[in-house]
Parts: C-alpha cells; sequence; structure tokens
C-alpha cells in the first residue's frame, strides 16, 4: 500500500435516461480533472494544493453544478458555495452565499489559511474575497441557458407536487419529464441537477485533503445553505482519510455524512472499503447520497445508494477508473 | 430512566473573581430556566418544544451571549445563529446571520418544519422570518453596553474572543477602569432534554464570537459541531466555534458511546478531552436519563436536572477535575 490516490465526482442521483452525449461529456471532464490531479501528485504538490486545483477545474467548466453552471435559486441566481479540509491539523474552511467570487473553493482556502475563522457567508464572505483580491465576476457569468430552461421546468414540477417528498401519482400533461417516478430532493430525477463536484487526495506523505463545491439546489430559497459548505457532513479528513459527499443534502447532514465514514475508521476500525460501504448502507435511512473516499494508505472508494454517480479515481500503481453508473 | 434536562450559557475563562453583579443574574436565569424545563417536562411536553421554549428564555436574557445581549461582530453589529435537532427524527434545522429575528432558535424550528431545507442564512433567513410573522425587533434592541465595551476592548487587544477571555494582563489596570474583572460576557446558550420516553432534543443559539469578522460561521448552527441529538444522546456545544467544528464535537460524543460502547459521561469527557484546552464545554443527557456537563475551560455557565430529584446550578469545577 501507499502512494497517492485521487478521486472526484460531479454529483450523485443521475437521470437514468441521460443522454448518451451528455455521459460522454461528463466522463470527457472527469478524465480531464483526473489527469490534472496526476500530474499535480507526480510533481510533488501537496494533498491540499491538488484538491483545490481539481475543484477550481471543475467549477470553471460549465458542465456540473458548481462555480459556471451551477443550478438557480428561486430568483433565477446563483449562490454558491463551498468547503476544503486539511487532514493534517483537521484545518478547514468554508463559505456560503457568494454571487461574484470565481472560484468559491480557492476563497473556502482563503477562509483557513488567513482568517482565524472557518466559515464565511454572504456579505461578509464576499467582502473578504475583494480585500483578498481574488477574481470577481457578476452573478450572470455563473448562469447557463441550461439551467435556466431547468429552472422553469423544476418551478412547474413543484407546482403540482403537494409535498416536495411525495412522489406525484399522475402525470397528466407535464410530459416525459414526469413520468420516471425516481426522485431526488423532492425533484423528478430528470429534473434534478446532481448538486455538487468534489475531489479527494492522498499525496505521497500520506497526508489526506477534501473538497467539495456547489450552487446547490436547483429552485432553492435564497438563503438556503446545504451540506456542501458543513465540515463533518459534505467534506472531511483527517489523518486517517479524506470524504467528499454529494446528494439530498437533508440526508448528508442529518448522517453528518463525511464524518461518519472517518468515525467508523477510527472508533471501529474498519477499513477504508468496509467503512464507506457500511455508512453507505446503514446511515443514510430513506435519503439518497454518493461519496468518495481516500484512505492515508493510498486506497481510493466510491460509494452510493442513487442512481449513479459521476465519477472518477486513480491510485500511483496505475488504476484508474471514470464511471458514472 | 425518567426526564433529564442541562442548559448552559456558555463555557470560558470565567474567572473565579467574577464580581455579584456579573454572577448572581446568570445564575438567577440560570435557576429561572431550569425550573421553566422542570415544569415543561413534568407536564410531559416533548423534548424538542422543551429545548426550544428554553433556548428562547435563554435569548431573550441579555445577560448571556444569544439574542437581545449577543456580543459584536468587528463592525459593531449584531449577527446571530442557531440550531435545534430532534434525536428520534433526526430532523434538524439551523439559521445564520440573523439581525432582526428576536428568537433564532424558534426560526430555526420553523426551517426545520415549514421548508424543504435544514439551514437558512442571511437575507434569505430574514425574508424567511418575515413570511412566517415571527417576531422581529430593530438590530439595536440586541445591544448592550457590556458588550458595546467588550468590542473595545478586543478591538484595542486586537483579538477576537470567546466571550469568557479575559483581557491581556498588561492592560489590567485599564480593564479594571473599564468592566470590573473584564469578563467579556456571556457565551452561548444550550439546551439538552429527555423525556421519560427516551425522547431526545437539542437546540444551541449564539452570538458568536467577539471582534468576529461579518458572515462569521461558528459551531451553533452547524449540525455535528454544535448541535446533535440522536437516538442515544442529546449534545449541546460551547466555546471556540472553529474547534467544535474541525472536531465535530457534538457528533462525536454520540459517535463514541456508540462505536466504543461508553457511556454518556465517558464519551463527553473523552470528546473534550481532545479539543485544546480553554476552547470548549458542553452538556448532554443520554436516552436513559444521564446527564453530562463536561467543560476544559475554568467554567461554564449551566444548570441540570433529573426526574429523581437532582438538580444544580454551577460555573466552576467540572466533574473532569
Amino acid at each position: 500500500m501507499g502512494g497517492w490516490a485521487i478521486a472526484v465526482h460531479g454529483g450523485a442521483g443521475v437521470d437514468p435516461i441521460l443522454p448518451n452525449e451528455r455521459q460522454e461529456e461528463a466522463k470527457r471532464l472527469l478524465t480531464r480533472c483526473l489527469d490534472i490531479g496526476i500530474s499535480a501528485l507526480r510533481s510533488n504538490l501537496s494533498a491540499i494544493d491538488v484538491v483545490e486545483l481539481v475543484v477550481r477545474e471543475l467549477e470553471t467548466d460549465p458542465l456540473f453544478n458548481s462555480g459556471r453552471g451551477s443550478a438557480l435559486t428561486e430568483k433565477g441566481t446563483v449562490e454558491m458555495e463551498a468547503s476544503i479540509m486539511d487532514g493534517p491539523k483537521r484545518r478547514c474552511g468554508a463559505v456560503s452565499g457568494l454571487t461574484t467570487v470565481k472560484n468559491p473553493i480557492s476563497l473556502a482556502r482563503l477562509v483557513m489559511d488567513k482568517t482565524p475563522h472557518s466559515y464565511l457567508g454572504f456579505a461578509g464572505a464576499e467582502e473578504f474575497a475583494r480585500k483578498q483580491g481574488v477574481e470577481l465576476v457578476d452573478n450572470e457569468y455563473f448562469i447557463t441557458e441550461d439551467n435556466v430552461g431547468m429552472l422553469k421546468l423544476a418551478k412547474e414540477a413543484n407546482s403540482i407536487l403537494f409535498d416536495y417528498r411525495i412522489p406525484t401519482l399522475t402525470t397528466c400533461g407535464g410530459g416525459a419529464a414526469m413520468e420516471n417516478q425516481l426522485q431526488m430532493n423532492g425533484l423528478p430525477i430528470s429534473l434534478y441537477a446532481p448538486e455538487t463536484v468534489g475531489c479527494v487526495v492522498v499525496d505521497k506523505q500520506g497526508h489526506c485533503a477534501a473538497a467539495t463545491s456547489t450552487g446547490g439546489l436547483m429552485n432553492k430559497m435564497t438563503g438556503r445553505i446545504g451540506d456542501s459548505p458543513l465540515i463533518g457532513s459534505g467534506t472531511y479528513a483527517c489523518d486517517l482519510v479524506a470524504v467528499s459527499c454529494t446528494g439530498e443534502g437533508e440526508a448528508i447532514i442529518r448522517s453528518t455524512l463525511a464524518r461518519e465514514v472517518a468515525a467508523v475508521m477510527e472508533y471501529k476500525g474498519l477499513n477504508l472499503h468496509e467503512a464507506v460501504d457500511y455508512v453507505i448502507k446503514t446511515r443514510l435511512d430513506e435519503g439518497k447520497a454518493g461519496l468518495i473516499a481516500v484512505s492515508k494508505n493510498g486506497e481510493v472508494a466510491c460509494g452510493f445508494n442513487t442512481t449513479g454517480m459521476f465519477r472518477g479515481c486513480a491510485t500511483e500503481d496505475g488504476f484508474l477508473e471514470v464511471g458514472v453508473w | 430512566m425518567g426526564w433529564a434536562i442541562a442548559l448552559h450559557g456558555g463555557a470560558g475563562d470565567i474567572p473565579h473573581s467574577l464580581p455579584p453583579d456579573r454572577r448572581l443574574p446568570r445564575e438567577a436565569g440560570l435557576r429561572h430556566c431550569l425550573d421553566v424545563g422542570i415544569a415543561a417536562l413534568k407536564a410531559h411536553k416533548h423534548p424538542l418544544d422543551v429545548v426550544e421554549l428554553l433556548v428562547r428564555e435563554l435569548e431573550n436574557y441579555p445577560h448571556f451571549n444569544a439574542g437581545k445581549g449577543s456580543v459584536l461582530t468587528s463592525s459593531g453589529t449584531v449577527e446571530m445563529e442557531a440550531s435545534i435537532m430532534n434525536g428520534k427524527s433526526k430532523k434538524c434545522g439551523a439559521v445564520s446571520s440573523l439581525s432582526t429575528v428576536v428568537n433564532a432558535v424558534s426560526l430555526a424550528r420553523l426551517v426545520m418544519e415549514k421548508t424543504p431545507h435544514i439551514y437558512l442564512g442571511f437575507h434569505g433567513a430574514e425574508a424567511f422570518a418575515r413570511e412566517q410573522g415571527v417576531e422581529t425587533a430593530d438590530p439595536s434592541y440586541f445591544i448592550t453596553p457590556e458588550n458595546i465595551e467588550r468590542l473595545k476592548q478586543a478591538q484595542d487587544a486586537n483579538r477576537v474572543q470567546i466571550d469568557y477571555t479575559q483581557p491581556v494582563q498588561k492592560e489590567a489596570k485599564d480593564a479594571a477602569a473599564t468592566i470590573p474583572n473584564g469578563d467579556s460576557q456571556i457565551g452561548t446558550v444550550g439546551c439538552v432534554a429527555v423525556d421519560s420516553e427516551g425522547n431526545l432534543a437539542s437546540a444551541t443559539s449564539t452570538g458568536g464570537l467577539v471582534n468576529k469578522m461579518a458572515g462569521r460561521i461558528g459551531d451553533s448552527p452547524i449540525i455535528g459541531a454544535g448541535t446533535y441529538a440522536n437516538h442515544l444522546c442529546a449534545v449541546s456545544a460551547t466555546g471556540k466555534g472553529e474547534a467544535m467544528i474541525r472536531g465535530t464535537v457534538a457528533r462525536d460524543v454520540a459517535a463514541v458511546m456508540e462505536f466504543k460502547g461508553l457511556s454518556l459521561k465517558e464519551a463527553a469527557a473523552y470528546v473534550i478531552d481532545q479539543v485544546p484546552p480553554s476552547n470548549a464545554g458542553l452538556v448532554a443527557v443520554s436516552s436513559t436519563g444521564e446527564i453530562a456537563t463536561v467543560f476544559n475551560t475554568t467554567g461554564m455557565f449551566r444548570a441540570c436536572a433529573s426526574e429523581d430529584g437532582y438538580s444544580e446550578v454551577a460555573i466552576w469545577d467540572s466533574p473532569l477535575k
């Protein structure tokens, strides 16, 4: 064992009838991000630098739901959040409610490195960004046509659902989108935008780091905070392991999913694969989610109870895999 | 078995020399809240209702760092946050960056019960408060003279502090001229409760750190850090938020009970021990009616009681020591 390992994800919960073209596009992006991470690891960058680098790439690409390409709030705007954690000493940084910061994960890193705090939100976070001189853009930059269309459909879908957790019984006039009974976060799976991107890395020194970034839930209330910026829920890293989660925010928060993986390794002595398996199988109740994780021994694991999770992983001994299902 | 309840008004460097006019109102506040909680549990109110009720009382009390009496940000404003969790269902609610909502904990409960989300912050949370018609007040309502003074001291010393941090030694003689003994106000508040059926709940509320950056979010609204409840126990933590976040303190108490088979008291002690000294405290109750109050700071304002007649209001002397 030993050596570096890396995993990336572009969200859990994929429409089973997602067109092939979209699947291929996603796999190409995941592969590109893995390559970036692998080069960085071969150049001896530390885990914390690699996860930031890779998530920046995912945020900049409009395909997944983070940075540019983020899901839209009920008002049609973008509010982004992210968190990053460095295993050694468990240093962490998080941000929420960002509207002009081009790369939220880098601001989260600055919170960790340059303030006495762990988490900054909204106007305070934006003010900090200005002071730090990070790249700022108009909110429009993050909005894609695809997502404008999705928001419209999501609003129509919500006007049909009585309670966001009860699936519709009839689909009259709703079109093909409503016929699929699969739901996540109260939306039909075809309208559900997987929530996040993330990256976990263990470097040659055995140091682990994790990073997660998102635009959040499509049609969310403004000010809604999900699991991605919450240390212990969407992101966690310690001496043993680094974890990044994605899926139904409520389920991830209630189960403190990322911390759970580390806790069963730490307190029950499970190895990485056993821990991921155990947590996904027993800790989510009715919730739907997925996660990626690496251990200090250079192992990598993914787990999800959703229909698919966009992911890629690689280890120093040559293992490489990119998948959707 | 039987019901049990524990509440805190913050952990920190509370000096033993705390003068009566600082100590007595807080002890009275704790005692009053404890009585309210005991009466509610005896009347078979659900622990979720009990913790909300008590934290509302603590928020309204100007001597504690929550609601009215919250400490101030570096801009001299108040930004409040809170969270609440129901052990059996693990449903939870949280709010951050509130400036006009009189009872943050009640808004957190409304987020839990009336929205598909768990956590709302800033403008979105304030807008939701208006929609729900909860009580709001002008931001000045929350600000007290003690906190204005506290902020000044922190800014003069150029530091961010948890509520009870004492002023630096060289300023001791200046401090004596301002607030006697320089106690930095009261801490985060929280309450945990269990009824005779094992229903557990936890709630935490705060104004945060003195002189914090605007927009800084601490551990109090973060599930797993400042607040946690499941079928085993309910925990509310207090102290330096950043340490509680990285230590996932509230969650770890339950995890250690479950995975290492420790009792509530052992688990609470174990977890607090892992946090750097002078940084943390917590109150917890278990499904079987045990109580734990542990801290690695000088003191923690606290009160607890159980159905068998036990009751305590205290500030110092951690059971650990």
